[in-house]
């Protein structure tokens, strides 16, 4: 891929969708930041992508994307799993914005399934990827129903949930999605973001915008909303809490990813915010096994699997 | 009405006036007029077809009536027509003042979550956020209902049928009603369980001072359970009267002929 952005755009327009889909979308997200927490319903369009792989997210992503903005896109935090480097890929093809890992320099950030360790500002904007934009639809099938349930606040179902998790597990167990209620009035889905994340919501100063491509709707919490995890007086929201640093760069207080090493049950937990490791060790952090690769001598690697695995015996 | 048995003071809790429902050219229910005091058992008795569901459901906002109204006095004290309130208004009637309960329990009941959050969910709903109120309040109430409080993180679907329509009583009571609609509460039952229901049933209307408007076939359970009694046939109340009176002397032929239906063992 030398030049094809050039190319590209002689057949497509800027950001992949015309400027009428655009404007429709951002008439939505106009109305989802006036109703915070609102699920604001679209005429979303098929992409030249699977349902699934974050047809919502590109689709906001495109209607507010600009020349002069910068992008950074992430999966599960990282910036080159697959669907982070597929989809980085389109927008440049289909704009030729620059595009960044690091999460200060970026203007406009696609996420799929975590924050940014990072605390972002005003003049940045996070777009979420959303599978299912509907908290109460496991409890209540029915759309029409749940619909009703938004428009009066009738909100006890989502305790049911809750309270049917601390019956069967002691405590509060759902750990991703976990729903908050948005501006004191509409319960949301936050997106499968770890309830790790959720604190970051309250009051961000970043713009979120969620889109939903298969089910068509979009919401947004504009900059400083109250954002309130729900929960039981007696059982309060508690964010995950990891009892060892990450085994890279020694950060700790972030939210970590487990990482099998072999089959005989060692691994590692690494922070699932690359950029965030990344930039700790230009800092100079380095945690118990994050030795550098290039200052290890250069064996082959053939020899260095026999030593490891005598090492495991 | 040809009875006054009701103390004057007491003010009325229901009144249909003239509630209609037609399905298309066909009567559900005609000219229905009656009322309802506190802490009083109606029962709806009549053949299949005869309009006892169609009229609870348009009593019980399930149904807009075609025309005729139905009011309700709420806890204020002022008589409101059901179907002028709002919606919101009427579905905090359905969850805090009123309950329902349905002929198959799996209709009432969340079958997938356990019967202590099938107990709350009523509680949760109208603000509870303490877990262990919840909780404490909801293994009470199992118990108040026979069910042995061990069950209480067991689904619905783990219970008998006899178990889960005391269930579904319970998760109806729980808000304390003051009006309890049941729609045919032991069909389907077999007859040791429907009487043991019926003895509970009877113990918590007395104890708690509902009004019940209940709808059966079953002459039996409106003789147990109900102070006065309503019979309808092709959608229209034929007789209406104290159910001692209705079923010992009935006026009726119709009447007569289903009460003289009754097997006697």
């Amino acid at each position: 891929m030398s030049t094809p952005a050039t190319s590209f755009t002689d057949h497509y327009n800027f950001a992949y969708l015309d400027e009428q889909t655009k404007r429709m979308i951002r008439r939505a997200i106009l109305k989802g930041i006036a109703i915070p927490g609102y699920q604001v319903p679209f005429a979303a369009r098929e992409m030249p992508m699977p349902y699934g792989w974050g047809t919502g997210g590109v689709q906001v992503t495109a209607a507010v994307i600009g020349h002069s903005d910068t992008l950074k896109m992430i999966d599960q935090g990282s910036d080159d799993t697959t669907n982070a480097v597929a989809l980085r890929n389109f927008f440049v093809q289909t704009t030729g914005v620059n595009t960044t890992t690091h999460t200060k320099g970026a203007s406009l950030i696609q996420t799929r399934h975590r924050i940014p360790e990072e605390p972002l500002s005003e003049d940045q904007v996070l777009v979420y990827q959303v599978p299912i934009p509907e908290p109460l639809r496991f409890l209540e099938p029915r759309e029409t129903e749940t619909r009703k349930m938004h428009a009066l606040e009738e909100y006890g179902l989502m305790h049911v949930k809750l309270y049917e998790d601390i019956a069967r597990f002691g405590h509060i167990a759902t750990t991703y999605a976990y729903p908050v209620l948005v501006n004191e009035r509409y319960v949301m889905d936050p997106s499968p973001i770890p309830k790790f994340d959720n604190p970051k919501m309250h009051r961000m100063e970043a713009l979120q915008l969620f889109g939903a491509g298969r089910e068509k709707r979009i919401y947004a919490i504009p900059p400083h909303t109250d954002v309130v995890s729900l929960d039981f007086e007696d059982h309060p929201f508690t964010p995950q809490e990891f009892d060892q640093p990450c085994a890279i760069c020694g950060a700790e207080h972030v939210y970590l990813d487990e990482v099998i090493l072999d089959d005989q049950g060692s691994r590692m937990f690494v922070c699932s915010d690359s950029d965030y490791c990344e930039e700790r060790r230009t800092e100079g952090h380095t945690g118990h096994l994050g030795t550098n690769p290039l200052d290890a001598p250069s064996n082959g690697t053939a020899k260095d699997n026999a030593s490891s695995k005598e090492a495991c015996k | 009405m040809t009875f006054q048995d009701n103390t004057p003071e007491q003010p009325l809790l229901l009144r249909a006036s003239k509630t209609t429902k037609f399905y298309g050219d066909r009567i559900g229910c005609q000219d229905v007029s009656f009322e309802v005091y506190p802490g009083e058992v109606l029962a709806i008795v009549g053949e299949s077809g005869s309009g006892k569901s169609t009229l609870l459901n348009c009593l019980s906002t399930r149904l807009a009536p075609t025309t005729g109204a139905v009011e309700y006095r709420g806890r204020d004290g002022i008589l409101r027509d059901l179907y002028q309130m709002s919606e919101a208004q009427r579905r905090v009637l359905m969850r805090t003042d009123w309950g329902y309960v349905h002929q198959h329990p799996s209709d009432g009941l969340r079958m997938t979550v356990s019967a202590g959050a099938n107990v709350g969910e009523r509680l949760m709903a109208v603000g509870e956020r303490h877990y262990g109120n919840i909780r404490s309040n909801a293994s009470d109430w199992l118990e108040r209902v026979e069910i042995a409080t061990d069950r209480i993180d067991d689904d619905p679907r783990a219970f008998s049928g006899g178990m889960r329509q005391r269930l579904q009583i319970a998760r109806n009571l729980v808000t304390a009603p003051r009006l309890v609609f049941m729609d045919e509460p032991t069909g389907g039952l077999d007859v040791s369980v429907q009487a043991r229901l019926l003895d509970l049933l009877r113990s918590l209307v007395s104890d708690l001072g509902l009004a019940v408007i209940i709808v059966t076939h079953d002459l039996a359970v409106a003789r147990l359970l109900s102070h006065r009694t309503l019979v309808m046939r092709h959608g229209r109340v034929i007789e209406h009267g104290l159910t001692d009176q209705v079923l010992d002397d009935p006026q009726e032929s119709y009447t007569q002929l289903l009460v003289s239906s009754i097997l006697q063992p």
